[in-house]
């Protein structure tokens, strides 16, 4: 299969290192004052449940770090993909730079499911039920990925084998959307992404949504900068990297 | 203000579980930017000495 041209230059370290360089704040800055206004829209103003009291609260931070977690696994998984079937470095690093981030999200949407089950289900963890079991299978797959990478010395070697496991563990993230379609679970149905309206007052929704974006960003922003790091890691000792460092130390 | 922090009661479940989140949003910036700045240095002392780090590493051996 051929590639377009423009599909090339992804794949030219320099010209990604300095993209991701100028667009890294931009979305960083964006995401840090979405994450806050969202916080003290959820927080402060937006009405307490009629039935949980404030305790819903979480609402603003959990499914929206639990979304940060598979959105990173998908990403990792095809950007695996692509560096498995086209031997495209870059895309290797990506999918490495993905995989810290989405393990450390997936670990904070379990905390934070576990801190709401407690007032609201009574148990912090309920082991058969199904989308805390793949939610945990996700944070696996993730620690999997990186522990299969560190035992390789060769980095192309870790690349090829990793993406395989990446690729093969990409199944888990519509089983984890599904889930509570499919299975009876104490976790709660769609609220959000329903045919017909989403059931959730507009005082409620609006901080909800404003959280969504600000964690996307948060995330993007996460990501370009950890890719920068390993490019610079994947390639040191070439002539770019050193006329680089060069041209801004001078 | 201190129903703010109250929260009804729930206090200890919605602070804990933001505070948990905030320190995880943290992490990741604090891990990004050092793996940043480490590579940048290495890649400034390879440039300060003029030679690939790879074969250097090879010869001192």
């Amino acid at each position: 299969m051929k590639l377009p041209l423009w599909f090339h230059r992804f794949g030219s370290p320099p010209y990604v290192y300095g993209l991701a360089n100028s667009v890294a704040p931009w979305l960083g800055g964006a995401g840090l004052i979405l994450v806050a206004i969202g916080s003290y829209l959820g927080l402060a103003v937006a009405p307490p449940d009629y039935l949980q009291g404030d305790v819903y609260r979480i609402i603003y931070i959990h499914p929206q770090t639990a979304y940060v977690g598979m959105m990173a696994y998908t990403l990792m998984a095809v950007s695996a993909g692509i560096g498995f079937i086209w031997h495209i470095k870059l895309a290797h690093a990506v999918a490495v730079s993905a995989a810290p981030i989405g393990a450390s999200f997936t670990f904070c949407a379990l905390v934070t499911g576990a801190i709401w089950g407690r007032p609201t289900w009574g148990t912090y963890w309920e082991w058969g039920d199904p989308r805390l079991m793949f939610e945990l299978l996700l944070l696996f797959l993730f620690l999997g990925y990186l522990a299969l990478r560190a035992s390789f010395d060769e980095r192309d070697k870790a690349d090829r084998v990793s993406a395989v496991l990446a690729f093969v563990g990409i199944v888990n993230v519509p089983i984890i959307h599904y889930s509570v379609l499919w299975w009876n679970t104490l976790h709660q149905g769609p609220t959000i992404s329903r045919l017909d309206a989403p059931a959730m007052d507009t005082a409620m929704l609006v901080p909800f949504l404003i959280m969504v974006a600000g964690f996307t960003a948060v995330f993007y922003w996460l990501l370009l900068r950890r890719l920068q790091g390993e490019i610079l890691e994947r390639e040191q000792g070439t002539r770019w990297l050193r006329d680089f460092v060069r041209g801004t130390a001078a | 203000m201190s129903e703010l922090f109250a929260m009804g009661g729930d206090g200890p479940y919605v602070w804990s579980a933001y505070g948990i989140t905030l320190a995880v949003v943290i992490w990741n910036v604090w891990s990004a930017r050092a793996r940043l700045k480490r590579n940048l240095r290495a890649a400034e002392s390879v440039s300060a000495t003029d030679e690939p780090t790879r074969r250097a590493k090879v010869s001192q051996l």
